[in-house]
C-alpha cells in the first residue's frame, strides 16, 4: 500500500460513516435534542465558532502550562533521582501514590483548596499530576539505560558527573524522554477536561465546561460542536509531539527508521 | 627499552566468587606491540580492563614507571554514540578533557582519515558497516595521541577480508606514532601477524603461561601471511596455547 491510499482509505471510510449517520438521523427522524446530524453539528461549530474558540483557548492553555510545567519538574526530578538512588528510593513510593490515586476522586479537594474563584489554577494543577508521572518514570528508565561500553568509555576519558549527565545520559534517555512526553500530552488534556467537569461551574470557561453546559441546556449539536474541537486539540497536540520526536530521533533511532533493504 | 607499564601479582575475583585472573605478572616496554591470547573467559578482557583502571584489581598492583600516559581504549563492541555522527564521536575524547572546538575538530578529522574513515564525517554510526564501524571507533581512540592503546578483541566480530585490512590499518598507525599496544584476542593468527611479543592465558583463573616474542619485519603486508616466518610465528603461538590449555585438563 502506497502513501496515498493510507491516507485515502481512512479518508473515505470517515466520509462514509459521516453520510450514514446523516442519512439515519433524517430518515429515522431522530430529534436533534437526542442525536444532531454531522450537518447540525457543523452548523452549531460554524454559529458558536467565536465562543467556542475562546473555550478551546483557556483549556489549550491549561493543557499546555500543565505539560510544560510536568516536563520541566519530570525532567528534572528524573536526573535526580539517575543521579541518586537513596532520593528516588525515598521519593519514589509516593510518586506512584499520586499515580494510582484516580485524579477524579482527589479533583474536588484541590479545587476546594486551590479555590473556585482560580478553577483555572485548580485545573492546571489537575492536569499536572495526571501528566508528571509518565515523564518522570520514563525519563528515569532512559537515564538509567546507559551503554556500559560507553559508560566505560567517559569514565576512561575522566568525564565530569556533568559532562556524563549531558553528553551521555541526556541523549540516550531521549527516545523514553519523548515516548513519555505523547503519553503525558494526551494526559495533560484529560486532566483539564477532568478539572472543568468537577468545577462544574463557578469560573471555568473550558470546552469541557461548555460540553456540561449544552448538555445541561440540551443543546446537543452545540455539545458535538465543542467535543469534536476536544478531540481535534488532542489529535493535534500528540501529532505535534509526534513530529517533535521525529524531528530528534530521524537521523539515528530506529524507531524513526525505515527497513532498509 | 624501558617499562611503560608494570602488572605485578595482580588479580582479580568478582563479586559473586568468580575468580577471573588469579596472578599476573607483566611488564610492558614501550613500543611494544603485545597480544594477550588465550581461550574464552580467560580473564584476558579484565586483565586488559585493570590496566585501564575500569576495573579494580582485588590483588597486586598496576604501576606506571614513567607516569600513566594518555591511553586509548578499542571496546569489542563499536561503542560509539548512536546520536551523534562520526566527526563527534571521534571529537568525544578530545571534548571530554576540555580541547579547544577547532582544536579538537582538526585532530579528530585527522584521525578519521588515518583510520581510513575520509569522506564519512557526517555519517551516523546506523549508516556505516561494522568494518567501518570498527575504524570509527579506532579513530576515536587515537585521537587523543595515546601512548598506549588498548584493544579488547576488537575485530572478533568482523568477516575475514575487513579483519585483515584493520590489521594494516592498525599497525601503519601504530608504527607511525610509535603507539605501545595491548591487544587482546583468541586468534593465533591475528595475534601472530600483529605482535612483537604474545603472551598466552590459561583457562580461568587466568594466569601468564607463556611469553614469546616475535620478530616480524617492522614493514609487512598481507604476502608476510605466507611466509614460512608467519607459518612458525603462528606454530608457537599455536603450541604454547594447547599447552596452556592442557596445563589445567
Amino acid at each position: 500500500m502506497n502513501r496515498f491510499w493510507t491516507y485515502l482509505f481512512p479518508l473515505m471510510l470517515g466520509i462514509a460513516a459521516l453520510a450514514l449517520w446523516e442519512f439515519l438521523v433524517r430518515h429515522y427522524e431522530v430529534p436533534v435534542f437526542v442525536l444532531p446530524g454531522p450537518v447540525a453539528v457543523a452548523g452549531a461549530l460554524f454559529d458558536n465558532f467565536g465562543s467556542l474558540l475562546g473555550s478551546l483557548w483557556v483549556t489549550l492553555a491549561v493543557t499546555w502550562i500543565a505539560f510544560a510545567i510536568a516536563l520541566a519538574g519530570g525532567l528534572a526530578l528524573a536526573v535526580l533521582f539517575a543521579e541518586s538512588r537513596a532520593l528516588e528510593a525515598a521519593l519514589f513510593p509516593y510518586a506512584v501514590v499520586l499515580q494510582v490515586t484516580p485524579v477524579v476522586a482527589i479533583a474536588p479537594l484541590i479545587l476546594i483548596w486551590v479555590g473556585y474563584e482560580h478553577v483555572e489554577r485548580a485545573a492546571v494543577v489537575i492536569a499536572l499530576i495526571v501528566a508528571f508521572f509518565p515523564i518522570l518514570s520514563n525519563a528515569t528508565l532512559g537515564l538509567r539505560s546507559v551503554d556500559p561500553g560507553l559508560a566505560d568509555l567517559f569514565r576512561l576519558y575522566g568525564a565530569s558527573r556533568w559532562q556524563t549527565l549531558v553528553r551521555l545520559r541526556l541523549p540516550g534517555a531521549l527516545p523514553y524522554i519523548l515516548a513519555g512526553m505523547k503519553i503525558s500530552g494526551g494526559l495533560a488534556l484529560i486532566g483539564a477536561v477532568v478539572a472543568e467537569f468537577v468545577a462544574g461551574s463557578g469560573t471555568a470557561t473550558g470546552l469541557a465546561w461548555r460540553i456540561t453546559e449544552s448538555g445541561n441546556r440540551l443543546e446537543i449539536a452545540k455539545m458535538f460542536a465543542a467535543l469534536a474541537l476536544l478531540s481535534g486539540v488532542g489529535i493535534a497536540n500528540f501529532y505535534l509531539l509526534a513530529f517533535f520526536e521525529w524531528l530528534l530521533l530521524h537521523r539515528w533511532h530506529e524507531s524513526a527508521l525505515k527497513r532498509q533493504g | 627499552m624501558s617499562t611503560l607499564l608494570s602488572l605485578s601479582g595482580v588479580s582479580k575475583t568478582f563479586e559473586r566468587g568468580l575468580e577471573a585472573i588469579a596472578r599476573i605478572d607483566l611488564d610492558v616496554a614501550s613500543g611494544e606491540f603485545l597480544s594477550l591470547v588465550g581461550p574464552s573467559g580467560c580473564g584476558k578482557s579484565t586483565a586488559l580492563r585493570i590496566a585501564a583502571g575500569l576495573v579494580q584489581p582485588t590483588g597486586g598492583t598496576v604501576s606506571w614507571p614513567q607516569g600513566r600516559p594518555q591511553l586509548g581504549f578499542v571496546f569489542q563492541e563499536p561503542t560509539l554514540m548512536p546520536w551523534a555522527d562520526v566527526l563527534a564521536n571521534v571529537r568525544l575524547p578530545l571534548e571530554l578533557q576540555n580541547a579547544g572546538a577547532s582544536e579538537a575538530r582538526e585532530r579528530a578529522l585527522r584521525a578519521i582519515a588515518r583510520a581510513g574513515l575520509k569522506g564519512f564525517e557526517a555519517a551516523y554510526p546506523r549508516e556505516l558497516s561494522g568494518g567501518m564501524k570498527m575504524r570509527a571507533s579506532i579513530a576515536r581512540a587515537i585521537a587523543a595521541e595515546p601512548k598506549l592503546l588498548l584493544m579488547d578483541e576488537p575485530f572478533a566480530a568482523l568477516d575475514e577480508l575487513s579483519r585483515q585490512a584493520l590489521n594494516d590499518t592498525l599497525l601503519a598507525i601504530a608504527r607511525e606514532d610509535a603507539m605501545t599496544v595491548i591487544f587482546v584476542t583468541h586468534s593465533v593468527y591475528e595475534s601472530s601477524y600483529l605482535s612483537s611479543r604474545v603472551a598466552v592465558m590459561t583457562p580461568r583463573p587466568g594466569r601468564i603461561a607463556a611469553d614469546i616474542r616475535l620478530h616480524p619485519p617492522p614493514l609487512r603486508d598481507q604476502s608476510y601471511r605466507l611466509t614460512q616466518e608467519f607459518a612458525d610465528a603462528a606454530g608457537r603461538v599455536s603450541a604454547a596455547l594447547r599447552s596452556a590449555m592442557e596445563g589445567r585438563a
